[in-house]
C-alpha cells in the first residue's frame, strides 16, 4: 500500500514542483484559489447588477406574447413619444456636432491660455444633476422666471414644449462630440493642416478634406454616445416637459408614466426599445474604438 | 491684440471657431447655470439657512450624500476586483463583461429603474429569495443604495483601467525578485500606484450617484425623511411652485459637484505627476 501511494504520488508531486517552479517564474500571478476567487466575484457582481436588469426589461416586455408587445408599441401615444424622442435627438445631436467640431478646432489645434479651464466649463453638464439641468430652464423661462413674463406677452412657449425639452437635452448631452474629438485632434497634431494651407488650401478645403476624413470615427464616436443619451435622457426632460399626453413625453417619460399605471407590458416595451438602443450603441461604441485606435498617429 | 490670440499658428479659424465655441458655452450652459445662482439670491441669508436646514431637505441631502457615499465605497472595492479580473486573467466571457461595464452608461435611467424595481420588488427575481430572507430591497433606502450602486459600476473600473493595464510589470518582477510576498507587493507597490485613479473614480461614482434621478426613484418608496432624494425634492418643491426651495437645494447639490470636480482635477494632476517620476 505504501508503495502504492509512493507510487501515485509521484507524478502529483513532480506536477505540484513543476507548478511551484511556473508560479516563480511568472511573479505577477497570484495563487489559484485568489484567481478564481476573483473572477468568479466579478462575474457574479456583473451579472446581477447589470446583466438581470437587462435581461428583466425583455422578459416583462414579451411576457404577456409577441401581440401584445407589438400592439404596445403602435399605440398613439407610443408613436407620439417615438417621434418627439427623435425629433428631439436629431436637432440636439446636430447642434453639438456643430458646436463640438468648433469646440475641438479651437481647443485642439492652437495654443492659447486658459485651455484647460475651458475644458472644464464643456465638462460642466456631465457633474450636474439632470434635475437641475431641467431646472435650470424653468427658472429662465417659466411663468416665475426671468424671460417667462416676456415670452407670455408674446405668446411663445418654450417650457412644457419642444422648445424647452430640446434645450434641456442640448444641455445634458452638451460634451460628448467635444470630448471625443479634443484628445484625437490633439494627439493627431497641426502638420497635415498647416501642409494643406501652405500647398495653398483655404480653411473649409483643409477641414473637409484633411481633418474631417482623419477624425470621422472620432465624430461617429461622439454622435452615438450623445445620441444615445439624448434619446434616454429622463430627468432633465422630466422637470420642463410638462407630461401632456400625446404631445410633450419623450419615450423615457412615457415608460414612467405607463409604469406607474401599472401598464407593465406597454411600459416594459417602451423600455425594450430603449434597452436595444443601449446594447447597439455599446456595440457600435466597440466596433469604432478599434476604428479610433487606427486614426491615432504611431510612432514607427 | 485679444487675450485668446493663439501662438504659433499658421492654421485659420481660431476667431470663428472659439467665438462659436463661447458664445454656444455661454447660453446653453453658463448662463442657464449662473441664472441658478443669480435666483437664489433672491432669498435672505435666513430663509436660505431656513430651507437648507428644514427637516425634510436636510434629510434628503443625507440620504442622497449619505447613500451615495456608501455605493461609491461598494464601487470602489467591487470595481477594483472587476478591473483586476478584467485586466489581469483570462477567461470565458471576458471580453463580453469588458463590454457590458458600460451598460450603466449607455441605459437610460428611467429604464434602469423600472428593470431594478421589477428585479428587487417582492415578488422579483432576486427580491422574492430576499424577501424570504427578511431582506426588503424595493421601496426603501436599501432599493436606493442598490440602484446607486448600479450608476456608478462604469466609473472606477473605466478610470483604473487604462493605468493598470499601462503598470510597469518591471516594478512588481523586481519587487519579487527582492523576495517580496506576492500579498506584499499587491497592496504596497501595486495599489498606491492605483490610488489617484482609484480615488478619480470614487468621486466619479460619488457625484454621479448624488445627482442620480431616473434610475432611483422608482425603486426608492420616495417617503419624505425616509426615502426622498435630493433630486427628487427640488422635482417636488417645483411641482408645489416652491421655486425660492427648488432652488435653495439645487444650489447647495452644484456647489458640492463643483467642489468634486476641483477635486478630481487636482487628483487628475497628483497621478499624472506621479505617472512622470
Amino acid at each position: 500500500m505504501s508503495i502504492e501511494m509512493t507510487l501515485q504520488r509521484t507524478p502529483d508531486a513532480s506536477a505540484r514542483s513543476l507548478a511551484e517552479t511556473a508560479a516563480r517564474r511568472d511573479p505577477r500571478a497570484e495563487p489559484t484559489v485568489v484567481r478564481y476567487a476573483i473572477i468568479t466575484l466579478a462575474i457574479a457582481f456583473l451579472s446581477i447588477f447589470v446583466v438581470l436588469p437587462l435581461v428583466v426589461v425583455f422578459v416583462e416586455a414579451f411576457g404577456k406574447g409577441i401581440s401584445a408587445y407589438l400592439s404596445a408599441l403602435a399605440d398613439p401615444e407610443a408613436l407620439s413619444a417615438i417621434r418627439l424622442t427623435l425629433g428631439v435627438a436629431a436637432v440636439s445631436v446636430g447642434t453639438n456636432l456643430v458646436f463640438g467640431l468648433a469646440a475641438a478646432w479651437a481647443i485642439a489645434k492652437f495654443d492659447f491660455p486658459g485651455k484647460t479651464f475651458l475644458i472644464t466649463l464643456i465638462d460642466l453638464p456631465f457633474s450636474v444633476s439632470p434635475v437641475i439641468s431641467g431646472l435650470v430652464f424653468v427658472l429662465l423661462f417659466g411663468a416665475q422666471g426671468f424671460f417667462g413674463p416676456w415670452l407670455q406677452a408674446h405668446d411663445l412657449q418654450i417650457l412644457f414644449a419642444f422648445p424647452g425639452i430640446t434645450l434641456a437635452t442640448i444641455f445634458v448631452t452638451f460634451p460628448f462630440v467635444a470630448r471625443a474629438l479634443i484628445p484625437l485632434m490633439q494627439e493627431q497634431g497641426t502638420q497635415e493642416e498647416e501642409a494643406a494651407i501652405s500647398l495653398g488650401a483655404s480653411g473649409l478645403q483643409t477641414f473637409f478634406r484633411v481633418t474631417l476624413p482623419n477624425i470621422k470615427w472620432g465624430v461617429l464616436y461622439g454622435v452615438l454616445l450623445c445620441n444615445a443619451r439624448a434619446m434616454g435622457e429622463f430627468g432633465a426632460v422630466s422637470v420642463v416637459s410638462g407630461h401632456i399626453r400625446g404631445e410633450t413625453n419623450t419615450m423615457p417619460l412615457l415608460v414612467e408614466i405607463l409604469y406607474n399605471e401599472y401598464q407593465m407590458v406597454a411600459s416594459f416595451a417602451i423600455a425594450s426599445l430603449l434597452a436595444m438602443l443601449a446594447l447597439i450603441t455599446l456595440i457600435a461604441k466597440t466596433i469604432l474604438e478599434r476604428n479610433i485606435d487606427g486614426d491615432l498617429p504611431h510612432d514607427h | 491684440m485679444s487675450v485668446l490670440a493663439p501662438r504659433r499658428s499658421t492654421l485659420p479659424g481660431f476667431g470663428l471657431t472659439m467665438g462659436l465655441t463661447l458664445t454656444w458655452l455661454s447660453l446653453i450652459v453658463l448662463i442657464p447655470l449662473a441664472g441658478l445662482f443669480v435666483r437664489s439670491t433672491d432669498l435672505s441669508l435666513a430663509q436660505f439657512w431656513d430651507i437648507v436646514t428644514s427637516r425634510r431637505t436636510l434629510s434628503a441631502l443625507k440620504i442622497s450624500f449619505g447613500l451615495s457615499f456608501a455605493a461609491a465605497c461598494v464601487n470602489l472595492v467591487m470595481g477594483t476586483i472587476v478591473v483586476w479580473a478584467l485586466v489581469r486573467y483570462r477567461f470565458p466571457g471576458r471580453r463580453l463583461f469588458d463590454a457590458i461595464v458600460d451598460v450603466p452608461f449607455a441605459l437610460p435611467t428611467a429604464v434602469a429603474g423600472v428593470a431594478l424595481t421589477a428585479l428587487f420588488a417582492q415578488k422579483g427575481w432576486l427580491g422574492a429569495p430576499l424577501a424570504a430572507a427578511g431582506i426588503k430591497v424595493a421601496f426603501t433606502p436599501l432599493g436606493i443604495f442598490i440602484a446607486m450602486i448600479f450608476i456608478g459600476i462604469p466609473f472606477v473600473v473605466r478610470t483604473v483601467q487604462p493605468v493598470l493595464i499601462d503598470l510597469d510589470p518591471e516594478i512588481e518582477e523586481a519587487a519579487a525578485s527582492l523576495g517580496a510576498s506576492r500579498w506584499h507587493i499587491v497592496t504596497k507597490v501595486i495599489l498606491p500606484s492605483l490610488t489617484p485613479a482609484l480615488l478619480t473614480g470614487f468621486a466619479l461614482a460619488f457625484a454621479r450617484a448624488v445627482g442620480e434621478y431616473g434610475s432611483v426613484i422608482f425603486i426608492a418608496g420616495n417617503l419624505p425623511n425616509v426615502s426622498e432624494i435630493a433630486p427628487l425634492l427640488i422635482v417636488i418643491r417645483l411641482s408645489e411652485f416652491r421655486y425660492a426651495d427648488a432652488t435653495a437645494i439645487a444650489v447647495v447639490m452644484l456647489v458640492v459637484a463643483f467642489v468634486i470636480i476641483f477635486a478630481v482635477n487636482r487628483l487628475q494632476r497628483w497621478a499624472q505627476s506621479q505617472a512622470s517620476t
